[in-house]
C-alpha cells in the first residue's frame, strides 16, 4: 500500500524543483552531509524530520568509513589473498551502502512521499549531494517555492 | 526522437561516460586512453621473469633450493595481480554533475558572487571550509561542474575529477587515486622486491656457475642473464626509489599531487590536516582502510528511448576486479546485486516508476510529457 502512493506520486505529480544537500567537509574527506535545512523545504516538511534523516545517513556513512580493528582485518586479509577475495566477498562498505539504500527507501515511503518529496540515494549522484525532488502539491497549486530551477527535467511541460 | 523498436543490443552506461577513458570487457575494465607504456611494463615484467624461470631457476633449484623459484613465483604473481588491479580499476572518479545539480550550484555561486558580464572570464570559484581547525579551500571544477572535495583533483589526461588524486601513471596506464592507491603501492613494493630478488639470484647464479665453467662460458650459455641484469639494474634505481618516496608519502598521509604543489610544507602553510600524526596509523589507514566502491555504474544499462512500454532493468555485472555501485548519469539506475538472489529495490528521484525486479508485475506506462524530457537529460549529461 505504501509503495502505491510512491508510484502514484511519480505518475501523476509533476516535478516542481530539486534541492541539493551538499557535503559537509568540516570533518575531513569522510562522507557527511550538511544538516542545514534548505529553505525550499520550509513549507513541505518539518525541520526535525529532515535533520533526523540526514543525521542518520551521516551515521551510516561514518560506520562505513570507520577505521578500526575490523576494517584493518578486512584490508589485511584482502591483501594476503592479493585481493582475489573481493571476487566472492562483499566489503563492509558495500554492506553499509545496502543498508543505506533500504533506509532511504523506507524514509521515502513513510515520510517523504506523503509530503510530495523524494530522496535520491547519494550513491546515484556520485556521493556529492542528497537530491530531494519536490513535487507540486496537488492540493494547492503553485505552492512550491521560489521558481523552478532551470532544470531541463521539469516534467509535464 | 524517432520511434524505436526494442533493440537487441543493450547500451551500458560506460559507453556514454564522459572523460577520456577506455573501457574493456563490457565495462568491467577501465583504463586511460594511452596504454602503450602499460604494455611496455607488462612486457618487461613478463619477459624478465620468463627468462629467469627458464634459465636461472633450473640451475638454482637444483644447486641451492627449490624454494627459490617458488618464492619468485609468489612475488611475480602478487606483482601482476596488483598491477592489473591498479590498471583496471576505477581510481575514484567523481561523476560529473547532472544539469539540475550544476544549475543549482551556479545559482548559489551567483548569489554569493554576483553575476559576471558576458565575455569576462569568471573568477576562480573557491569555497572555504574548515577542517580540523584549519581552513581548506574547495575549488570549483569547470569541466565537471562540481566543487571538488578536498584532496581531489582533475586529471587532464583522463579528463576526470579523481578523489584523493595522487598522479597519473603512464606505466600502469591509469590514474592513481583513492581507490587504487594501495594496489599501486603494493605493486611498486612487490616489484621492487621482485627486482632485487631476480638481481641477487642472477648474480648468485653467475657466481656459482663461473666457478665451474668460467665467467664467459656462463654468459655464453645463458645470454638472457645479461639482459635480465641490465633490466633489473635500471629498474632498481627507479622503482626502489619510487617505493621509498611513496612509503614516505604513506607515512605522512600525503599525495604526490600535494607534495609537488607543496600544499603542506613551507612556512605560512597549514599542516596536513589528514595526517593522524602517527606513522603507523597513517600507514594503516592508507593501506588497510575501508575501500569505497566505485560510484560509476559502468555496467548499468542505460535507459533505452522507446515509445512503447518502458522496461527498466539494471544489472550489476559480475565485475571481476570491481564491485561497482549504482550511479545514474541519466538518473535511472537501480541497484541490484547479482551476488545475492533478490535485488534491492531502489527508488530514483526522477518521476519514472523505478521498479525492482522482484515487484514488477508488468511494464509501466509513462506519461509522454516526462519521458522525452528525461531522455534529453540523459543526453545532455553525457555529451
Amino acid at each position: 500500500p505504501q509503495v502505491h502512493s510512491l508510484q502514484e506520486l511519480r505518475r501523476s505529480a509533476s516535478l516542481a524543483t530539486k534541492v541539493f544537500v551538499q557535503r559537509d567537509y568540516s570533518d575531513g574527506t569522510t562522507c557527511q552531509f550538511q544538516t542545514k535545512f534548505p529553505p525550499e523545504l520550509e513549507s513541505r516538511i518539518e525541520r526535525q524530520l529532515f535533520e533526523e534523516t540526514v543525521k542518520t545517513l551521516n551515521g551510516f556513512y561514518a560506520e562505513a568509513e570507520k577505521i578500526g580493528g575490523s576494517s584493518y582485518l578486512e584490508g589485511c586479509l584482502a591483501c594476503a589473498t592479493a585481493y582475489f577475495i573481493f571476487l566472492c566477498m562483499e566489503t563492509h562498505y558495500e554492506k553499509v551502502l545496502k543498508k543505506i539504500s533500504k533506509y532511504i527507501q523506507e524514509q521515502n515511503e513513510k515520510v517523504y512521499a506523503p509530503r510530495g518529496l523524494l530522496l535520491t540515494d547519494p550513491l546515484e549522484r556520485g556521493m556529492r549531494v542528497i537530491e530531494i525532488s519536490i513535487y507540486e502539491d496537488r492540493c494547492s497549486s503553485g505552492s512550491s517555492s521560489s521558481g523552478s530551477s532551470s532544470s531541463s527535467s521539469s516534467g509535464g511541460g | 526522437m524517432s520511434v524505436m523498436v526494442a533493440r537487441k543490443k543493450v547500451v551500458r552506461k560506460w559507453e556514454k561516460l564522459p572523460g577520456r577513458n577506455t573501457f574493456c570487457c563490457d565495462g568491467r575494465i577501465m583504463m586511460a586512453r594511452q596504454k602503450g607504456i602499460f604494455y611496455l611494463t607488462l612486457f618487461l615484467i613478463l619477459g624478465t621473469c620468463a627468462l629467469f624461470f627458464t634459465f636461472e631457476c633450473r640451475y638454482l633449484a637444483v644447486q641451492l633450493s627449490p624454494a627459490i623459484p617458488v618464492f619468485a613465483a609468489v612475488l611475480f604473481l602478487f606483482a601482476m595481480a596488483t598491477l592489473l588491479r591498479t590498471s583496471f580499476s576505477d581510481p575514484g572518479v567523481i561523476p560529473r554533475a547532472l544539469p539540475d545539480e550544476a544549475a543549482f550550484i551556479e545559482m548559489e555561486i551567483e548569489a554569493t558572487n554576483g553575476t559576471v558580464p558576458q565575455g569576462q572570464r569568471p573568477p576562480p570559484r573557491i569555497k572555504n571550509f574548515q577542517i580540523n581547525n584549519q581552513i581548506v579551500k574547495l575549488k570549483y571544477c569547470y569541466t565537471c561542474k562540481i566543487f571538488r572535495p578536498p584532496r581531489a583533483s582533475h586529471c587532464s589526461i583522463c579528463d576526470n575529477c579523481v578523489e584523493r588524486f595522487d598522479h597519473h601513471c603512464p606505466w600502469v596506464g591509469n590514474c592513481v587515486g583513492k581507490r587504487n592507491y594501495r594496489y599501486f603501492y603494493l605493486f611498486i613494493l612487490s616489484l621492487s622486491l621482485l627486482t632485487i630478488y631476480i638481481f641477487t639470484f642472477d648474480i648468485v647464479y653467475v657466481a656459482l656457475k663461473s666457478l665451474k665453467i668460467g665467467f664467459l662460458n656462463t654468459l655464453k650459455e645463458t645470454p638472457g642473464t645479461v639482459l635480465e641484469v641490465l633490466i633489473c639494474f635500471f629498474t632498481l634505481w627507479s622503482v626502489v626509489g619510487l617505493t621509498g618516496f611513496h612509503t614516505f608519502l604513506v607515512a605522512l598521509n600525503q599525495t604526490t599531487n600535494e607534495d609537488i604543489k607543496g600544499s603542506w610544507t613551507g612556512k605560512n602553510r597549514v599542516q596536513n590536516p589528514y595526517s593522524h600524526g602517527n606513522m603507523v596509523k597513517n600507514c594503516c589507514e592508507v593501506l588497510c582502510g575501508p575501500l569505497p566502491p566505485s560510484v560509476l555504474d559502468r555496467r548499468g544499462i542505460l535507459q533505452q528511448e522507446e515509445n512503447a512500454a518502458q522496461e527498466e532493468t539494471c544489472t550489476r555485472g559480475p565485475s571481476a576486479q570491481e564491485p561497482t555501485a549504482a550511479q545514474g548519469p541519466g538518473g535511472q539506475a537501480e541497484e541490484s546485486s547479482t551476488q545475492q538472489d533478490g535485488s534491492l529495490p531502489h527508488q530514483s528521484a526522477v518521476p519514472v516508476p523505478s521498479l525492482s525486479n522482484a515487484e514488477m508485475p508488468e511494464k509501466k506506462q509513462l506519461t509522454t510529457g516526462e519521458l522525452p524530457a528525461l531522455s534529453q537529460d540523459a543526453g545532455q549529461a553525457e555529451h
